[in-house]
């Protein structure tokens, strides 16, 4: 998804290969992530459409089905990537990620704490910004859906800059081992009060913390802590918002 | 304050943790009342009330300290200061805790006379070395009124007279953020009214990323061509392209603390140039470089008009003159930014005319969409991601509709991004009184190949 390798950068000379991730375009709000296997057909109701007639196209090619209907096909970006994951949890959605991705401070390098997971819509915006040299640690209380999360990540080839872990932060705090590393922390948790102690162990000096919340009495409550946690702190991280 | 300053340099040089000598800094006077540009040397002043003081003391300094006036031996300088947790928050105090109290206003009356200390009093305290803190101890103790108000209110009074009296400065690293929050509150024309909201989501509805090569058109005074490079970290080109002869301005771009690395990945190109090669004509000597040396070569000015960018929002206490030239003394050409915005190297436009720009962004609200759309679209690769961002909606909807029509371009959308604050504090949460309504427009899709 990402061109980390050069070799996969989107031109005109990269074609649809065997094994690569490609999004079925059918409509506006029809879309659909499809892995390119050469044996493989793909059905819907503008008929049946081979991998393999895909195969050495260019990505946004316009492709036929059996009985001539068509879609096209486009390279996976983490926006379009955001309107095809299965949800297995509420996700995130572009104004808020890009308003997150913008106020967390990223620039490639970066080491990010994320926590939760969830299904990972904002977890691939944040390795794009911090790729190729940075690093994502998610943490998801959720066992499988971690197991699901990675198994995203690896089909999205993101799986070199995301790393998945279980825990619960809200009871845990974040692993020491990130204490004083980490760049920006991101917390999208029911209770991220109990949660930004540990955050704010995790940051550098002038690191930036975003909770995301969609309740006002959890902003509130969130505020107050980081108020008293944050303040003679070095930081200039109060940065608690709504994104309505 | 324990400060860990023990090892700054292992940090890696695209986000260093610390200012150096000749660093571009945000200065965020009173919590956000005022934030100025600042480039950091030995001669270096900023104008805080009415004092100036050096910049000196914030060299070497981590970013995300906090500083404030303090009288020494040769006048008043920054001395760095930690806030602490006491601080002028009544209610962290525990004092009290619901909103059912019994003080109210109708005790208030404005005659003007609650204040029986006088401004020569005020100033006498100052000669004698009082700190801001004193004072503003002082004007409470003197108020006839303080104990009547409400605490939200003794809150308020405490707070505006510590912004007077004792005002703090957080030194932030510039980022685009920032930058562009900076600006819209100052010189909202110069950025075409470029919210930063709308901004992070142009970088987002165009996949801007490490590697890639983004072609832009930045009529926003640069603030588009630094975000991009900030994302891009110095890994893949952002291309400023331009119509007609000269350049469009890149300033706002040397406000970011971009090292050599970066400064190299942003380069320029007029349209003509880049289409001359996509046509596969034969490659001419582009008509403007004597425009760009007349741009680039007065570097030491160009570095003062920078590095003194001033943003202010309240009238107390700031006297709105840009900070003076003196900011930039001649120390800032030793440790002047790096340049940046160089003409694309050949190769380089060869190499994108024959694999495609995989992303483009456009924020030129003085050019029509449709027709430059028309002619730079050719130039991207297929199923490249686009962002145009416009002030008026129209533009876009024509735009919207001729892609449409010729079939160049998938998934399209105009979006209008919203953005409203909110003042948090107990019992007292509600939007922010004062917003920018209006965030512009974003048109977005994928542009499919033609055949």
């Amino acid at each position: 998804m990402l061109p980390v390798d050069p070799t996969k950068k989107l031109s005109f000379t990269r074609c649809i290969s065997d094994g690569d991730l490609v999004i079925v375009y059918e409509k506006y709000d029809t879309m659909k992530a499809v892995e390119v296997c050469a044996g493989s057909v793909l059905g819907n109701r503008f008929g049946v459409f081979k991998h393999s007639d895909w195969i050495g196209k260019q990505f946004g090619s316009k492709v036929f089905s059996s009985k001539g209907g068509f879609v096209y096909l486009l390279a996976p970006t983490p926006e379009l990537w955001t309107l095809v994951l299965s949800h297995r949890t509420q996700i995130l959605y572009i104004a808020d990620i890009s308003f997150v991705i913008m106020f967390l401070e990223l620039v490639p390098g970066c080491l990010v704490l994320e926590s939760g997971t969830g299904s990972g819509s904002l977890t691939t915006s944040l390795a794009r910004a911090v790729a190729p040299t940075g690093h994502v640690y998610t943490f998801d209380f959720h066992e499988q859906r971690a197991v699901s999360a990675r198994e995203d990540f690896e089909k999205t080839g993101l799986s070199n800059l995301v790393t998945v872990r279980v825990r619960d932060i809200q009871g845990e705090g974040f692993p020491d081992e990130f204490s004083g590393r980490a760049d920006s922390v991101f917390l999208d948790l029911p209770q991220p009060w109990l949660a930004i102690p540990s955050a704010a162990k995790m940051l550098k000096q002038d690191g930036v913390l975003c909770s995301f919340s969609p309740c006002i009495e959890q902003v509130q409550r969130a505020s107050e802590t980081m108020r008293s946690s944050f303040t003679g702190r070095l930081f200039d991280a109060v940065i608690s918002f709504c994104a309505l | 304050m324990e400060i860990s300053e023990s090892e700054p340099q292992i940090e890696l040089s695209e986000n260093p943790r610390a200012t150096w000598d000749g660093c571009s800094v945000l200065l965020d006077i009173n919590d956000g009342d005022r934030l100025v540009f600042a480039r950091l040397s030995a001669g270096a002043k900023v104008k805080i009330g009415n004092t100036n003081c050096s910049l000196q003391p914030l060299i070497g300094c981590p970013f995300g300290s906090f500083f404030r006036v303090e009288n020494g031996a040769e006048g008043p300088y920054l001395a760095r200061y930690t806030p602490s947790t006491e601080g002028n928050n009544v209610l962290e105090k525990g004092e009290i805790q619901s909103v059912d109290e019994f003080r109210d206003n109708r005790a208030l009356v404005d005659n003007n006379k609650a204040q029986s200390l006088t401004g020569e009093e005020i100033n006498a305290m100052r000669q004698q070395g009082a700190t801001g803190d004193e004072i503003v101890e002082a004007l409470i103790a003197n108020s006839a009124t303080f104990e009547k108000k409400t605490v939200f209110s003794q809150e308020k009074y405490r707070l505006r007279k510590q912004k007077k009296y004792a005002p703090i400065v957080l030194m932030r690293r510039p980022y685009t953020r920032s930058i562009c929050e900076a600006y819209l509150k100052k010189y909202p024309n110069k950025i075409g009214f470029l919210r930063m909201d709308t901004l992070s989501l142009l970088l987002s509805m165009a996949n801007v990323s490490a590697n890639s090569d983004v072609l832009v058109v930045d009529m926003v005074g640069g603030l588009l061509t630094g975000a991009v490079a900030e994302r891009l970290g110095g890994m893949g080109y952002v291309c400023n392209t331009y119509l007609g002869g000269s350049p469009y301005s890149m300033d706002i771009a040397r406000i970011f603390n971009f090292g050599d690395e970066i400064c190299k990945r942003i380069v320029r190109s007029s349209l003509t140039d880049l289409l001359s090669f996509q046509n596969g004509l034969p490659k001419r000597v582009s008509q403007d470089t004597d425009s760009c040396n007349m741009e680039f070569q007065p570097n030491g000015q160009i570095s003062s008009a920078v590095s003194t960018e001033e943003v202010s929002l309240t009238s107390e206490n700031v006297k709105s003159e840009p900070v003076p030239e003196s900011t930039s003394s001649p120390v800032v050409k030793i440790s002047k930014p790096a340049k940046l915005g160089e003409k694309a190297p050949q190769e380089i436009i060869s190499s994108w005319k024959e694999n495609g720009f995989p992303s483009l962004i456009i924020a030129a609200p003085e050019l029509d969409a449709w027709s430059l759309v028309k002619e730079i679209l050719p130039l991207m690769s297929n199923s490249a991601p686009f962002a145009i961002f416009h002030q008026y909606l129209q533009p876009l909807a024509t735009c919207m509709h001729n892609l449409q029509q010729g079939k160049i371009a998938i998934g399209m959308q105009i979006s209008e991004p919203w953005l409203r604050e909110y003042q948090v504090l107990p019992s007292r949460t509600h939007p922010c009184m004062q917003m920018n309504g209006f965030g512009g427009y974003i048109l977005s899709g994928t542009k499919i190949s033609p055949n």
